[in-house]
């Protein structure tokens, strides 16, 4: 039995239907990204968990007991808001007690727990401080370290991450998984940023629309993405339009090119055009290996993008994204060269129809 | 306490009570001048009165006088303010707030020490004196009001933008005030004009200490002389005050929509 | 037209631009001459004698009973009406900002707070004669309707407690219109933070609720204190010389209806502005505080 169980939830407000169906199960000290665009409900799922907003339908279930209808002060949850919500009028030691202190425990406790918190976000000289003498990425770390201290059973964080400087945002981000890691706490953590919820999760669950389009490992959700949507959402894509010519041999037509698809979606017939998907990163320069596909284009353009450098190449009508490493030997080709391009037959990956 | 709590509800409906019974109370007590049933005659006796006329129309005319005085010394300021001397703002935006941190009869007394008889301005000492003093006490009174809603009708506009738009066209200063912010100004030069003539006609301070017949102490008369015609007088001065807040909603919208069009 | 110096290069000594200056003038020396002048001379006033020499004497007769009686009933009065001001004006203000009622409440409310609070004086007290003067509406329901007298039970309209309740009509909307804005910076994130960590709805408001918003309340109050000290207009019409304010005493004495001695009326003004000039800025920099706690 799963540690966090959400089974068929469902939000709506009136007509309007936030989270049309929602389910999840989740394992003790698992690290869980709730990813999509704004609306896409996965706030109000979140919210659901810490039992501010009740589901219209479904239940949830922590530890196997049913607390859908918990008060959240009940819940024996951490939170952590994307506002940081420190309560003003007490100093950042007073804030972190605060859970500790409402659950009545002696005070040389709070104070050893307390700087025991402050030293694992390394805050500890800032403990008679008040918010505002702190900055957003401070604030974040005791508002973390507020909502552990209470040794809750889950911790969500609501877009903690999307009002900090972009800087702070990448080693606060590290400093999260690293004390997820440490505590070993099931978290749920919401983000509209697929860089975020692919560096630190253990699962990714894809939201659109109010209902979840794939849940996997985030090697899982970016390589093999299931559609349309997530293709888009999670990195960059190329989508090409094929012809399927056989199915069973998973035998494709690009551009008037032939090409191995590994895996054609079930259901696809002879002659139907389908929606793939080929990361720009999985497709090289020249004739590659044995056994990969290849096709015949002309390079449009180039752009430098630090790391890596990205050519857009003409294959017929299409024109496809490939991204090289810089490295300092590569040889690059210039615009309107000929090229060959080669890419495995695994990284053709059909999509769903939308 | 989350939809609508029953608490709130209470809390509102004692509110209006309060705020509507005497209201209420005021104008059904104004009905009562003929004995036996309900009749406007107190608002007929009232308005038909000499004497109202004359309080009103005095009060009336020194509040117009007022507003273009406050016009006159408020718009230009704010506006160098914004432009230029931006760091007098502090000092300026202090100096707004002392008529509303001295009481009034503060103000008055003061005015009647520094200006009476036998001071280097003698104000007090005649009728037309005693009337510049007040009028310029009523400036002093409506100065918050007209200054805030004039700066921030400024700073809605734009002000440095337009002015120098307008001068690579060629415009002096005065072309530039005259024809270009004045007349972007006229929402908040209203609301700003309507609020200084509902407190002018409200006063009763100043006209009293400074022994002038405006329209306060003549409603202190009859309040002191007249059982009814007091409460039709009080509905009356209710009805303007709304009436000028009113129409400032209704400017201060339309001023709004204005900009938003150009 | 000195329009041109504002565009020209600063061609060196005629950089000075006189422009502004002389646009700013007349608020200056309106300032100056209506504003500051009066009050500062008022204030110089009472600790001088009638020649003209430095003296402390006029504050000191500030203390005999009379007067001092004044002062302790002002007090009462301010006290009385900004703190029952103070506590149904937040009521509402909180009803209308969080009780969950329906949009257009809270902007119906603001604009008639905004209205009242400038509807005191004369007519004010009219109004309240009207209601609850001996023939009033509600005095008159009261005992016809549940046969309850309020003269026979001891109220009176022109005493203490009649002005009030008076006061109260543009007291609560000041307070209303004051509190709105710091309550809606009462963030929605700090309760759902204090629930999250286990505090009931109780808990939340006395160990977070009310020592944020405590600076305000107590700030707002003190304005309502200080507004309800300066004002004569309502008291004068409604119990005049019976109750005797601060305000009333020092209209008499402006008046000369007293005995002839301007230098005490200065002195009941520098007491006068002393209170409410500390009261206001108490407001100020409580205020400033509270903005800076809830950026």
């Amino acid at each position: 039995m799963s540690f966090l169980t959400l089974s068929r939830v469902q939000k709506h407000y009136g007509a309007n239907a936030v989270v049309k169906s929602f389910d999840l199960s989740v394992e003790r000290g698992e690290f869980i990204t709730l990813l999509g665009p704004s609306g896409c409900g996965k706030t109000t799922t979140l919210r659901m968990v810490a039992g501010f907003e009740t589901p219209s339908a479904g239940e949830i279930r922590i530890e196997g007991a049913d607390v859908t209808a918990l008060p959240p002060n009940k819940r024996q949850i951490g939170m952590v808001f994307q506002a940081y919500a420190l309560f003003p009028n007490m100093t950042v030691a007073a804030n972190v007690g605060f859970g500790l202190r409402i659950a009545g425990r002696p005070a040389a406790d709070i104070k050893s727990r307390v700087m025991e918190m402050l030293a694992m976000v390394k805050l500890a000289d800032f403990a008679e401080r008040f918010p505002h003498q702190l900055s957003g990425g401070q604030q974040q770390r005791v508002s973390l370290a507020r909502a552990l201290a209470p040794s809750p059973r889950i911790l969500l964080l609501d877009e903690p991450l999307s009002a900090l400087d972009a800087r702070i945002r990448v080693s606060l981000r590290e400093e999260i998984r690293a004390l997820q890691r440490q505590l070993k706490i099931t978290t749920i953590f919401v983000s509209h940023d697929q860089e975020e919820a692919l560096s630190m999760s253990d699962r990714v669950v894809i939201m659109n629309g109010g209902v979840v389009e794939q849940a996997g490992p985030p090697s899982e959700v970016y390589n093999r993405p299931r559609t349309r949507f997530v293709a888009s959402f999670v990195g960059s894509l190329n989508q090409i339009e094929a012809r399927v010519i056989d199915a069973a041999m998973g035998e494709v037509e690009i551009e008037g090119q032939r090409a191995h698809c590994a895996a054609l979606p079930a259901g696809a017939a002879a002659g139907e055009s389908r929606l793939f998907a080929l990361r720009p990163e999985a497709v090289r320069l020249g004739a590659g290996e044995a056994g990969h596909n290849r096709l015949e284009g002309v390079v449009c353009d180039l752009s430098f993008l630090g790391a890596l450098v990205r050519m857009s190449v003409r294959v017929g009508a299409l024109t496809l994204l490939v991204d090289a490493f810089n490295r300092s030997d590569a040889m690059l080709p210039s615009p309107g060269a000929a090229v060959q391009l080669s890419f495995r037959a695994e990284d053709l990956v059909g999509l769903e129809p939308a | 306490m989350k939809q609508g709590s029953t608490g709130a509800w209470v809390a509102m409906g004692l509110g209006v009570l309060y705020f509507l019974l005497p209201l209420i109370a005021t104008f059904e007590f104004s009905l009562r001048l003929r004995r036996g049933e309900y009749s406007f005659d107190a608002y007929r006796s009232a308005l038909g009165s000499g004497e109202f006329q004359s309080a009103f129309l005095y009060s009336a005319t020194l509040a117009i006088v007022t507003i273009v005085i406050a016009i006159v010394i408020v718009v230009p300021t704010a506006y160098w303010i914004q432009f230029k001397l931006s760091w007098l703002r502090g000092v300026v935006e202090y100096i707004t707030l002392l008529p509303l941190v001295i009481p009034a009869i503060v103000l008055v007394f003061g005015y009647i020490k520094l200006f009476n008889t036998e001071s280097w301005l003698p104000l007090t000492g005649s009728a037309f004196g005693s009337d510049v003093l007040l009028t310029l006490g009523y400036v002093g009174l409506g100065l918050p009001y007209m200054y805030r809603s004039v700066e921030a009708g400024m700073r809605a506009l734009d002000v440095k933008t337009l002015t120098e738009a307008a001068q690579i066209q060629g415009a002096g200063i005065g072309t530039v005030l005259f024809r270009v912010i004045l007349p972007n100004l006229r929402g908040s030069l209203l609301s700003g004009a309507f609020l200084t003539f509902a407190i002018v006609i409200g006063d009763f301070t100043y006209a009293s200490l400074l022994n002038r017949p405006t329209f306060g102490p003549y409603l202190q008369r009859v309040g002191a002389a007249r059982a009814y015609e007091p409460a039709a007088l009080a509905i009356m001065a209710f009805a303007i005050t709304w009436g000028c807040m009113g129409v400032i909603q209704i400017v201060g919208q339309g001023g709004r929509a204005s900009r938003a069009r150009s | 037209m000195t329009g041109a110096t504002l565009s020209s290069p600063k061609t060196g000594a005629r950089a000075f631009s006189l422009a502004p200056w002389l646009g700013v003038a007349p608020f200056f020396v309106f300032a100056v001459l209506f504003l500051i002048a009066p009050t500062f001379s008022l204030l110089v006033g009472a600790f001088q004698t009638p020649q003209g020499d430095f003296t402390l004497d006029n504050l000191w007769r500030l203390g005999q009973p009379s007067i001092r009686n004044s002062y302790l009933l002002s007090l009462e009065v301010s006290a009385a009406s900004s703190l029952l001001g103070g506590l149904f004006g937040l009521v509402l203000a909180f009803a209308a900002v969080r009780g969950g009622l329906p949009a257009w409440v809270r902007p119906t409310l603001m604009t008639f707070s905004g209205v009242a609070s400038n509807f005191a004086g004369v007519p004010l007290a009219f109004a309240f004669v009207s209601t609850l003067g001996r023939m009033g509406l509600v005095t008159l329901l009261l005992d016809r309707g549940l046969g309850f007298n309020l003269y026979q039970h001891g109220f009176n309209l022109f005493t203490f407690w009649g002005l009030t309740i008076t006061y109260l009509y543009f007291q609560i909307p000041l307070m209303t219109l004051v509190v709105a804005p710091a309550l809606d910076g009462m963030k929605k994130e700090w309760g759902e933070a204090a629930e999250s960590l286990g505090a009931s709805r109780l808990q939340f408001w006395t160990l977070i609720g009310l020592p944020i918003l405590g600076p305000s309340l107590i700030g707002a109050m003190l304005l309502l204190f200080a507004n309800a000290f300066g004002a004569i207009a309502t008291a004068y019409s409604l119990t005049g010389p019976s109750l005797n304010i601060v305000p009333i005493l020092m209209f008499a004495q402006i008046r000369g209806d007293v005995l002839h001695d301007p230098n005490l009326g200065f002195a009941l003004a520098f007491g006068m502005f002393a209170i409410t000039g500390l009261s206001n800025l108490a407001y100020l920099a409580l205020r400033a505080r509270s903005e800076r706690w809830m950026r």
